[in-house]
């Protein structure tokens, strides 16, 4: 028989200025199962808390109500104090009567009974808990990061300079993502290679860094702390244990038209490549869609000159199955390219480049080894016009955000171009400038004021060619909506940030959830902005949304903390608020019937089927469900939708919430 | 005699609608004292055999208030709800229940006004409907004291 007792809490005057408090205990005593009922001024200050364990001591409770403020509020204090008094925390349940009675009611005799009411439930739902113990889970103390880009550099170096194992997982053949394609960076105009490549040469050396590059990852299974992830390494037809990256087989390889995917399509690469000059590892892969070899079954020639013989036309794709207690996301993001845009002509116009193009004709890495030419003679243009939000915030483009970093790389770009050429006229077209952050509205003003880009508020209806030239139609709506024509020589459109292209994909692998723009999605907007709803997995960088490298950063530190804090200790506790399948001796073993409902519904593929076999012949008796506890977070749907009531949700059981209901109703309101 | 004060019964999500509930309390909105709140951890948590349970008991009234569209904690709660719902509710008229009794709404740890404006509008509603009496009407087939009986063991 349970022996419950009941702490009606005054606080000060904040309930027991509406509800007679008094009543309400001596209401409370007469309940069912009650053995003790009391008030007090403060029950959350210490001597009130003594006076809880005390009383646990002293009536050999087996469980406490406390009717105080919400148990959002308090509850944490009160569980604690049970603990201390010898019962399990979980036997300790909150009835609200202060933001849900006290607060919100005049002082009549409803009022009290509602309190009283409430109290019943709740003295009801205590007799009806069991006690509940944390989860505990082993944590394997491995990270995998996922993504080479300044995100994933950045989280693997934090968690392996902490003593952890980082894995790094990177689909292209060399890590440095886009950071390494940029020419100098906002606000301070530093080289964004100088500042990156060491980093990324500080991976490869690490000895807590295992790096694979040219690598996707192809499944993930299991929970937090224990994740399966199975790695494709993708054939790099290179032996990376002989190659010594010298490059005499790119300087012959004949197949030299590809389109350089570094230099944005800027300039042309070979069929075996390496991406770029400090790439990490700086080994080439061959890229066999546009090998002769591969194609047409002739060539070799790489194979022929190679001093080290590390060329390998036979390599196959290898599958590695690794293991991980937590996973940071970092895959970065795309822009839109130039062939978005019909009305600035479809891509066509070979000198309506992008933001990155533009990166890499003023990179002294670049196709032009940083003199801004144009990229159809190569000439050096005396006007280029500046189209911020191309495609952002356009709802008849379906980006309706705002990419945040187009404002400042486009004061950039007008300022490099101003710098390089003092003769030449940027021009710049902007809905609005968004330029909040540390010394970046400074900048701004800067390629304003100092530097004579002349800024238009307005933007472009139209581009099209005539004579050489790029005519540039907009509107100057600062200037009573007048149209402007600019002859132009070069137009940089600011494409929008959107989502890498397999973003949905790499989310359903990781069963993390995106939003409609295939960004993915954090576990709450401002309180958990680097985590996922899959515990474990923490997100960094632009996967998430446009941001800013500051910002990237930022966050990939964030992600990579979070992980520390996991790895801290040997095992992890989790709240018991989790689902069970119930279970009973043999032969019926669980009522479950494996319909598996559960295992569809379930938001966090936290169910598995079971086969419950034989021990001696390992013939399967029943198909059943199970709850993986690491995994389940309690939201209890599951349980609403069991046909024969076989799960049930820890803390907020079925019998818990009907003795509730019946509790509620048996008195008039 | 006084006047009828209906028994009003909410389900409520513990992330959205209980937060909203005591914003309510926290910024002092008064609202009818003739709702009892039972917490859940989620809407998708309900089962709706409970509403039932609720109305045998003798409640007047039913709301089920949880997240709004796409901000349920646990991703999709919500969303399993409201599809439960919108099938729950046709098998309810279906049987000629008077399905006006069960309010469905969402309300927001951000939305104390409303949850207050909510159980007002609720209160009323069923002030003005009278008692449930629907299950008392089941005379001769002794349902009710099966269910009694039932109940209490």
């Amino acid at each position: 028989m349970a022996r419950i007792g009941v702490f009606i809490c005054h606080c000060g005057e904040n309930i027991s200025a509406t509800v007679d408090v008094a009543k309400v205990a001596e209401e409370a005593a007469k309940m069912p199962g009650v053995a003790y009922a009391m008030d007090y001024k403060y029950m959350c200050s210490d001597p009130g808390q003594t006076k809880i364990i005390e009383a646990i001591k002293e009536h050999k409770l087996t469980g406490i109500v406390v009717g105080a403020c919400s148990p959002r509020m308090h509850e944490a204090t009160f569980r604690k104090a049970a603990e201390k008094g010898g019962i399990n925390p979980f036997l300790c349940e909150i009835a609200n009567l202060r933001e849900q009675v006290s607060w919100v009611h005049p002082r009549t005799e409803a009022t009290t009974r509602k309190a009283i009411d409430i109290v019943r439930t709740i003295v009801n739902k205590v007799s009806k808990d069991t006690p509940l113990f944390p989860i505990k889970v082993p944590v394997t103390k491995t990270a995998l990061v996922i993504g080479g880009g300044i995100a994933g550099i950045q989280a693997a170096l934090d968690i392996a300079n902490a003593g952890h194992q980082v894995i790094m997982v990177e689909k292209s053949p060399s890590i440095g993502g886009h950071m390494s394609q940029l020419s100098e960076t906002f606000p301070t105009l530093d080289c964004s290679q100088c500042i990156l490549t060491p980093r990324m040469v500080e991976v490869a050396q690490h000895p807590n860094i295992t790096l694979h590059t040219f690598a996707e990852v192809e499944s993930v299974s299991g929970f937090v702390g224990n994740f399966d992830v199975k790695v494709r390494l993708k054939a790099r037809s290179v032996d990376m244990s002989k190659c010594t990256g010298c490059g005499t087989c790119w300087q012959k390889c004949p197949s030299k038209k590809i389109p350089d995917e570094f230099n944005a399509g800027l300039s042309y690469r070979t069929a075996i490549y390496s991406p770029f000059p400090q790439a990490v590892p700086n080994k080439p892969v061959i890229d066999r869609a546009n090998c002769n070899y591969f194609q047409k079954g002739k060539c070799g020639i790489c194979k022929k000159v190679c001093p080290a013989g590390a060329i390998d036309y036979e390599m196959e794709d290898e599958i590695i199955d690794i293991k991980v207690g937590a996973i940071v996301t970092a895959t970065g993001f795309d822009i839109k390219h130039t062939d978005f845009f019909p009305e600035y002509g479809y891509g066509e116009f070979k000198d309506v480049i992008d933001g990155l193009q533009f990166e890499r004709l003023a990179s002294a890495s670049g196709p032009t080894s940083g003199e801004i030419r144009r990229p159809s003679d190569g000439k050096i243009p005396e006007k280029i016009v500046f189209l911020a939000c191309s495609g952002s915030r356009d709802k008849a483009k379906g980006i309706e955000y705002c990419s945040k970093i187009c404002c400042m790389y486009t004061a950039k770009h007008a300022m490099l171009y101003k710098h390089k050429h003092h003769e030449g006229n940027a021009y710049v077209f902007y809905m609005d400038i968004r330029s909040a952050g540390k010394n970046y509205d400074e900048f701004v003003r800067r390629a304003i004021e100092e530097d004579d880009v002349h800024y238009i508020r307005g933007r472009v209806s139209r581009i099209y060619e005539k004579d050489g030239k790029l005519i540039v139609k907009g509107v100057d709506t600062l200037m009573n909506a007048e149209p402007v024509e600019i002859e132009a020589d070069m137009v940089v459109l600011a494409t929008a940030v959107v989502a890498n292209p397999d973003a949905e994909s790499v989310a359903q692998k990781m069963h993390i959830s995106y939003d409609k723009h295939h960004f993915f999605a954090e576990a709450h907007p401002k309180l958990r902005p680097v985590e996922t709803n899959t515990a474990g997995i923490m997100l960094a960088g632009a996967c998430q949304t446009a941001k800013d490298i500051p910002d990237t950063v930022s966050q990939a530190s964030a992600a990579a903390s979070k992980i520390m804090g996991l790895f801290s200790s040997d095992e992890m506790t989790r709240e018991p608020v989790v689902a069970v399948v119930n279970r009973c001796m043999p032969p019926l073993f669980t009522t479950c019937t494996g319909c598996l409902l559960c295992l569809e519904v379930c938001p966090y593929h936290a169910i598995e089927r079971e086969e419950i076999k034989d021990r001696r012949t390992g013939e399967i008796l029943k198909v059943a469900a199970k709850v993986n506890a690491g995994l389940c977070q309690g939201c209890g749907t599951c349980v609403a939708f069991c046909r024969n009531k076989s799960i049930d949700l820890q803390g907020f059981s079925n019998q818990q919430m009907l003795s509730e209901v019946v509790a509620l109703l048996n008195k008039p309101f | 005699m006084s006047e009828f004060e209906p028994k009003i019964v909410a389900f409520v999500c513990n992330w959205c609608t209980y937060a909203g509930a005591d914003l309510a309390g926290t910024s002092r909105t008064q609202y009818a004292s003739n709702v009892r709140i039972v917490r859940f951890p989620c809407t998708g948590r309900i089962d709706f055999m409970l509403l039932m349970k609720a109305f045998e008991n003798g409640a007047d009234g039913v709301i089920v208030s949880g997240c709004h569209p796409n901000d349920c904690h646990y991703t999709s709660g919500n969303f399993h709800a409201r599809r439960r719902w919108i099938v729950f509710r046709s098998i309810l008229d279906l049987i000629g229940f008077d399905t006006d009794r069960i309010t469905f709404s969402w309300v927001s740890a951000a939305e104390g006004k409303k949850w207050a404006n909510l159980v007002d509008e609720v209160t009323d509603k069923i002030k003005a409907k009278g008692p449930f009496t629907d299950l008392d009407k089941l005379d001769g087939v002794q349902l009710k004291e099966l269910y009694d009986e039932a109940i209490t063991k």
